[in-house]
């Protein structure tokens, strides 16, 4: 009885499936805006104003990547346009997607746009958006800051001795760092700790003051909330109470700012023996070879590069434009911080602004994981610096001999494949 | 832990017709209790999940938290207007209701053949099914995509439908396999001497007794379709499911739409297991008891 | 149809079925694992299996295993026989055990981490009883076995409720004439318990075993969202692979390392409880 009735439904359900296949909306593959929030101002806000049907897919990198592999494996497409993270564009090979060269349309700073290129003479993707990493804080936390310190102009020293000053006071270490398998502690390394101590990423991975970086950081870890292993987005604990200082990519950090914007102040990343290291995060946008409406594709490509709609993606998503814009004085209270913030940093007399990684091809990831282990296992595992170091710096040579990728800043340039020295 | 320790007199309550000795009476108590934590175990974590979903943003971070939910119903009702929700939960319907029928159709005869016949390739046949349920879906979920885009069964419910079987059939075939292994041989020569074919024989002697089996088969499949979300992920565009379109957007979600998002995929597969629970019991084993 | 052909029309149809939605991507996938620049080559598996986690993240799976699927045996036994003898409340009692059926891994890692997550339920619990002044971080790098334990809690709430439907299912196929023969001998319900059910229930027990065991190599959600990246799992390993690094042939490799497990650990527990020949009782 029960099966028949379950027939009966599939049967019917079959029905339903070969009806809709018509279907004339551009399709937008991307693994940016995916939190439920953010994908329903996108489709809300931003999309709603383009001259024609938008499907917004916000996927995460695993659906996002198979799906798009699947399309170009069999030579046809539903997908039209991509918004993804330079890292999974460079991952790509730049025949699968169409030259935007002739769009007319690109960021405002050359540095992006080369990163568009992916080692070709043309766009390849076109830059869409930015964002960065910052630091953020409990306000309960400022009373502990060391006498002198200034929170716009940290230093890594004086971020240890606040981290003390509160675990004192408090009797819990409460600085927290993204350190769980979803969380961004590589580009920590890479972009904050790694140029702030050493001004280089890849040359000077084993260098002494490379040693003098992981002890510092060692120091810092033992006020880190030891849960943080677990930590992905630090919105979360700044919420709940469980970390008052923090570091994290600026968009993980909005909702503790939008729920609650008395409480938490956003400041930049700490200076180091060499200046403040920081890096960008960039989101571009690009069309698939497979794409079924090219024309279509690159029509909302255009309207996504408009000022006023940059603008509603910056409230929508907490990513800053990559063009020329007025900002209005109604942005959401995440923004505002962070803009403060970043503007202090970059505007910062030792500011040493460092770029995403290029060139590595699919060995990003490769080149992810040496960082990510030299922490696990001179932190997690306690294990010798210098000799971790020796031994990462291996790979790490494997790696960049493998794709041949150049030094990028703040390394200083190489001919040929970036050395580690 | 609480619950067990206030509602363990209970049964003292209940009227006893025989008089039971003490030995008895402490064994019916330890039963009682130990029945009474169980459920305890499992409904106390999803008590919390409850709590989550009708609390405040401001509530879900708070500490300590409280034990009894505030009744704010913002979450939910975000959901309630996302865009495209409605026909999400249809397709999921649809494609669960699909698995049922295919991994029943195809893993009951399969099910049947390996406990009444003794064949070659017997073993392999059963080592082969189970390794579907060995290698990682996201893996094989590539060349699939592209074998469905290649035959156009991609973007279908059907075609979603029919990887949720070849994940749900190795439940189907085993457990159907185990249940008519437990029906003895002769009740079928029975029915076949009384004038039965091999056929009516298992309509009406055999398919009685495998009903909790196939309600098992059937329950496994229909959790394993909704609960599934790489393929669905993958090989659904505009039918998305329910899985996939709240599941992926959840990890990053902010904790109270996380608990919202959650407890509205438990909540129709709750459903379904209890509209079926009831045939899970066997017709003659402990019914008639 | 003549008897020796109707076994193979029976499994025909599921045979198709697996051989093109299983076993042809399956080929293609497998083949990743031994290709290489220069033709068929191991490379991959060396690759894998010298990774400084690989032995790390084994060690995790097979452990969660072993603390988990045994309780998870006994466990769903005891709710199997126990809902069997009940008297009111069965179909109600069955329904709340079988709630976790219903639940994703994903879901179930959300709801374990809202209790065990420092400003989480058991925290509140105990800093509400006075048990402790200030919430603990359960799920700290320092404490492994805490993580383990909160882990392998997690999989058998999860999971139990897999073992538990067959069982029950299974359990209510055996004649009640067999229970009542045991009594007039005398047996107590203990032996009844071992000398009737146990042997009787041997084809559920065997299948229950098995699909739980198999699962249990792929244990993933659950086990990231508690553990972090203090606990690898071979799962999230070749996630890693597949995904974070873009090596489809390392992750089909180390897959590969998992299937070969899981059919070990499938051939050992088909000996250990053999269905007699002819499958009567």
């Amino acid at each position: 009885m029960f099966t028949r009735v379950q027939m009966l439904g599939a049967a019917a359900a079959l029905a339903v499936s070969a009806g809709d296949v018509a279907q004339a909306d551009v399709l937008f593959w991307s693994t940016q805006a995916r939190p439920a929030e953010e994908a329903q101002a996108m489709r809300d806000n931003v999309l709603d104003g383009f001259d024609g049907e938008v499907d917004f897919q916000p996927n995460e990198d695993g659906p996002w990547l198979t799906r798009l592999r699947a399309e170009i494996e069999s030579g046809t497409g539903t997908i039209d346009v991509l918004g993804s993270l330079h890292g999974n564009f460079s991952a790509m090979n730049p025949d699968n997607l169409v030259d935007l060269g002739d769009m007319g349309v690109m960021a405002a700073s050359e540095t992006f746009n080369d990163l568009g290129r992916l080692g070709t003479d043309t766009l390849q993707y076109i830059p869409w958006m930015q964002a960065t990493y910052l630091m953020a804080a409990n306000r309960e936390a400022l009373q502990y800051l060391p006498e002198g310190a200034d929170i716009d102009a940290l230093s890594y020293d004086e971020l240890i001795a606040w981290t003390a000053n509160v675990e004192e006071a408090t009797g819990e270490a409460k600085f927290g760092f993204p350190a769980g398998p979803d969380g961004l502690k590589h580009r920590f390394f890479q972009g904050y700790l790694y140029p702030s101590y050493t001004n280089g990423v890849v040359r000077t991975f084993a260098s002494d003051a490379a040693v003098t970086a992981w002890e510092a950081f060692r120091e810092l870890w033992e006020h880190t909330n030891p849960a943080s292993t677990n930590y992905a987005f630090m919105q979360e604990q700044l919420l709940s109470g469980d970390a008052w200082i923090v570091f994290d990519h600026s968009s993980r950090l909005a909702q503790a700012f939008n729920e609650r914007p008395d409480d938490f102040v956003a400041f930049p990343a700490p200076a180091g023996p060499e200046g403040r290291g920081f890096m960008p995060v960039l989101a571009g946008l690009a069309i698939p070879e497979t794409a079924p409406d090219q024309d279509e594709a690159k029509a909302l490509i255009e309207y996504l590069m408009k000022p006023e709609i940059q603008i509603e993606t910056l409230r929508a998503t907490g990513f800053f434009p990559v063009v020329n814009v007025e900002f209005p004085d109604d942005l959401p209270p995440s923004v505002q911080a962070a803009g403060a913030a970043i503007s202090a940093m970059s505007g910062a007399p030792d500011a040493n602004p460092g770029l995403l990684p290029a060139g590595l091809g699919e060995m990003g990831g490769d080149f992810n994981r040496v960082y990510v282990d030299t922490f696990e296992r001179i932190i997690l595992g306690g294990q010798d610096i210098r000799t971790v170091l020796d031994d990462q710096k291996g790979r790490l040579a494997e790696i960049m001999q493998e794709t041949g990728a150049p030094c990028w800043a703040p390394d200083a340039p190489s001919d040929g494949a970036c050395p580690v020295e | 832990m609480t619950h067990a320790s206030m509602a363990a007199p209970a049964p003292k309550t209940e009227p006893n017709p025989t008089p039971v000795t003490p030995v008895r009476n402490s064994g019916r108590y330890l039963y009682a209790a130990t029945v009474i934590l169980l459920c305890a175990w499992v409904l106390v974590p999803l008590y919390f999940l409850l709590v989550n979903t009708l609390s405040s943003p401001e509530q879900v971070s708070t500490f300590p938290k409280s034990f009894i939910p505030e009744f704010d119903l913002g979450s939910l009702q975000f959901f309630a207007g996302f865009q495209g929700i409605l026909n999400a939960l249809k397709n999921s319907i649809i494609v669960a209701s699909m698995t049922m029928v295919m991994s029943i159709l195809f893993g009951a005869p399969a099910g049947y053949a390996l406990s009444r016949f003794e064949f070659r390739g017997k073993e392999t046949f059963r080592v082969l099914i189970l390794l579907t349920r060995a290698f990682p879906l996201p893996l094989l979920a590539l060349p699939l995509a592209v074998l469905f885009i290649r035959t156009g069964l991609d973007d279908t419910t059907f075609g979603l439908a029919l990887v949720h079987t070849t994940l749900a059939l190795p439940f189907a075939v085993l457990i159907t396999f185990s249940l008519f292994s437990g029906i003895p041989v002769e009740l079928e020569e029975a029915a076949w001497t009384l004038g039965c074919t091999r056929f009516t024989a298992f309509t009406k002697v055999v398919l009685p007794l495998i009903l909790p089996g196939i309600t098992a088969s059937a329950i496994f499949a229909f959790v394993i379709s909704w609960n599934e979300v790489f393929a669905a992920a993958v090989l659904t565009i505009e039918n998305r499911t329910l899985t996939a379109f709240l599941l992926q957007t959840l990890g990053e979600a902010p904790l109270h739409l996380k608990f919202a998002g959650g407890f509205i995929l438990v909540v129709p597969a709750l459903i379904f297991i209890f509209a079926v629970r009831k045939y899970l019991f066997s017709m003659w084993g402990i019914a008639n008891r | 149809m003549s008897p020796r052909l109707l076994p193979y029309a029976l499994i025909l149809p599921v045979t198709l079925f697996l051989c093109v939605f299983f076993l042809y991507p399956f080929i293609l996938v497998s083949q990743q694992a031994f290709g290489s620049a220069d033709g068929w080559s191991l490379e991959h598996f060396r690759d894998v299996v010298s990774y400084w986690k690989f032995p790390i993240s084994m060690q995790n799976t097979l452990l969660l295993a072993a603390a988990v699927v045994p309780v998870q045996l006994a466990l769903s036994l005891l709710m199997a026989t126990m809902v069997t003898r009940m008297q009111k409340g069965r179909d109600l009692v069955l329904y709340v055990w079988t709630i976790p059926l219903g639940i994703s891994d994903l879901a179930a890692g959300i709801i374990w981490l809202a209790i065990f997550e420092q400003s989480g339920f058991l925290n509140s619990m105990m800093v509400g009883i006075g048990a402790i002044d200030s919430p603990m971080p359960f799920l700290s790098y320092q404490n492994p076995g805490i993580i383990f334990l909160a882990i392998a809690l997690a999989e058998i709430w999860r999971a139990t409720a897999i073992m538990l439907v067959i069982l029950v299912a299974g359990i209510g196929l055996i004649p009640k004439e067999y229970y009542e023969a045991a009594e007039v001998f005398g047996a107590s319900p203990w032996q009844r318990f071992l000398r009737v059910t146990l042997p009787l229930l041997r084809p559920s027990l065997q299948t229950a075993l098995i699909l739980r065991v198999v699962l249990a190599f792929e244990v993933f959600a659950v086990v990231v969202a508690l553990g972090g990246s203090q606990f690898p799992v071979l799962m999230s390993e070749i996630y890693a692979y597949q995904f974070d690094l873009q090596n489809s042939g390392a992750a089909a490799a180390l897959a590969l390392i998992v299937l070969a497990i899981s059919i070990v650990f499938t051939l050992v527990i088909l000996r250990a409880l053999r269905v007699p020949k002819g499958a009567t009782i």
